[in-house]
């Protein structure tokens, strides 16, 4: 990547750059906290709005007595008026106070922090092989002859259609229950690391690849490559230093998005490996209808894709010089 | 027009599928449910064409019974996203800029979560099942039928029999029943189509994690959760089902792309 990037011509006007990067951010910043904001406000009222209300979910599986449910209705100042418990509910956010488990009974950003490197790890090796994938499989698939590109273009198809965890399946049966090349399942280590990737990564690698290289093949048409070809640079050289950075233009966003999809995907992959993390953590929050653990990660998740869509916006300023006059 | 085979294939398959969740009966006569503690574990072949699972039940039966199911689940959602989205995209379109605004800014919102977090959101305030199931999916995919009707009607604004139809004293709502939403309905229906083999693969997800339709009854991601206790002893039951869910994606999103390219065609 820092090769391809080096060749940004900028050099002496990088003060200025530097100086525009950051007002980009900052416009971007601006309007993605307005969208946190309104997420936050949604979770309030979805959490409001449960049937039977907050203190029955808290009094789930017992019944009690009149007292020890006002006691409870006061701790959590649930007859304060909605504006009231609005702006209660904000402020304790303000200040990183996400709540407690209803269900595990101890704070919800304890009991996250400790999953969430499990997941984390499996997000960023997931991210890099489908970058790796994907940029081998569209230079290798970026040709003009039509057969060739119609068996590129199938099987990708089929790799977007598997569903992530039935793939994630026929992967255990195969390399860990036939083979034994893999351990089976409840592995944290870089070995157990590779199959719940490959799973989640299949999908986004076919779609990434399909966008590069249409891409790259817009490119191929353009002036400059036969420049370069008659400077007798070899056909690698051409692909890898001069088209591939055009195909990257599309590519950027679509991956920023996909890294916002794969928290989710990563849910359904943790539970396929028995892997631990925020995904095992969240579907069994979901089953207990523990609506502070549940809230949390999916605004955790709303922070993460407004991040990525700012790295994204910088990311590509910086590999398309023509995206700059807009700012 | 150039009609390939692989389009043809897909439209077989599809029909296939929707005969197998409406008339079950047509094409096995094995109980998707009788166990046979007997037979389990009936590798594929003789009396079992795709083998049987830990509770000796016949696969072949209970995939073609697991379709109904399967195809609803996804079905309703695209519909109700469907429904919701092109009224919503109508209204952000029509109702002027303050609520153009406003409308955007909440599609970007539910954009921002991903789609499982949604759906788990909407399942822990509801409860399990398949309606809450149904009402998630098909907010994860509203705002792109949104978006689509209000480009449609923002684009509908300015053509020259939207201007006559007011030219002859036709009301605003007039015009959207009789002009605009027949014409939107093109590429709003080959975006459903697109939609229907992701709804597919997100729903079986949710039967596979145990949010669906309960376990006695067939339905194929929920096979396959019951087959991942197994896997070590047999891999039958961990393949049939999910070839079912991967050839039902396939052929509905070549449909579906088929379409899209026919709205593109005529529009441009």
């Amino acid at each position: 990547m820092a090769g391809i990037l080096k060749t940004v011509p900028a050099g002496a006007e990088a003060p200025a750059g530097t100086g525009r990067i950051a007002r980009l951010a900052a416009v971007r910043l601006a309007g993605s906290l307005a969208v946190l904001w309104g997420a936050v406000t949604v979770t309030f009222l979805v959490v409001r709005a449960a049937p039977g209300g907050t203190a029955d979910v808290l009094l789930a599986r017992s019944t009690v007595s009149p007292e020890i449910r006002a006691q409870l209705i006061a701790e959590y100042r649930l007859d304060d008026p909605l504006p009231t418990q609005y702006l209660t509910y904000l402020g304790r956010l303000a200040r990183g106070d996400l709540g407690d488990s209803y269900a595990l009974r101890r704070p919800v950003a304890d009991v996250i922090g400790a999953q969430l490197p499990d997941t984390l790890v499996l997000i960023a090796a997931t991210l890099a092989l489908t970058v790796a994938g994907a940029i081998l499989l569209a230079v290798a698939g970026a040709r003009r002859r039509p057969w060739m590109r119609a068996v590129f273009g199938s099987a990708e198809s089929l790799m977007a259609a598997l569903p992530p965890f039935w793939l994630g399946l026929i992967l255990l049966s195969v390399f860990s229950f036939t083979l034994h090349w893999f351990p089976a399942i409840g592995d944290s280590s870089p070995r157990g690391l590779f199959l719940p990737a490959l799973a989640l990564a299949a999908g986004p690698v076919a779609v990434v690849a399909q966008v590069l290289r249409e891409g790259m093949l817009r490119a191929l048409e353009e002036p400059f490559v036969l420049t370069a070809r008659t400077r007798g640079i070899s056909e690698a050289a051409v692909r890898f230093r001069h088209v591939l950075r055009h195909g990257l233009t599309p590519a950027v966003p679509l991956l920023g998005w996909i890294t916002g999809s794969l928290i989710g995907g990563a849910v359904i992959v943790e539970i396929v490996f028995s892997r631990q993390g925020v995904g095992r953590l969240v579907l069994s929050a979901v089953q207990n209808k523990d609506l502070p653990l549940v809230t949390a990660v999916v605004l955790l998740a709303a922070v993460v894709f407004v991040v990525v869509n700012i790295l994204v916006d910088v990311l590509n300023w910086l590999i398309d010089p023509r995206t700059r006059e807009a700012t | 027009m150039r009609i390939r085979p692989g389009l043809w294939c897909s439209a077989a398959f599809v029909a296939v599928l929707v005969a197998m969740a409406a008339f079950p009966a047509l094409f096995t006569a094995a109980d998707p449910d009788a166990a046979d503690l007997q037979a389990t574990f009936a590798p594929p072949g003789g009396a079992h064409w795709l083998g049987t699972d830990e509770n000796g039940r016949d696969l072949y039966a209970r995939i073609v019974h697991g379709a109904r199911p399967s195809l609803l689940i996804g079905i309703g959602a695209v519909a109700l996203a469907l429904l919701g989205g092109v009224a919503v995209g109508v209204a952000s379109a029509r109702l002027g800029r303050l609520a153009d605004q406003v409308i955007s800014r909440s599609l970007e919102i539910v954009l921002s979560v991903p789609w499982l977090l949604l759906v788990f959101l909407v399942v822990a305030a509801l409860g399990p099942g398949s309606g809450p199931a149904v009402i998630g999916l098909a907010i994860t995919s509203l705002p792109g039928f949104a978006r689509v009707a209000r480009a449609e009607t923002i684009r509908l604004r300015a053509a020259p029999f939207v201007e006559a139809a007011r030219g002859f004293g036709w009301s605003g709502a007039q015009v959207v029943l009789r002009h605009v939403l027949p014409n939107t309905l093109g590429p709003v229906l080959a975006l459903a189509t697109v939609s229907l083999g992701a709804m597919i693969v997100a729903s079986s997800s949710l039967s596979f994690v145990g949010l669906g339709p309960q376990p006695p009854t067939a339905e194929w991601g929920a096979m396959l959760a019951s087959s991942r206790q197994t896997l070590s002893v047999a891999w039958w039951p961990a393949v049939f089902p999910g070839v079912a869910i991967t050839l039902a994606v396939l052929a509905v999103t070549a449909l579906g792309r088929e379409l899209h390219g026919r709205v593109e065609g005529r529009s441009a």
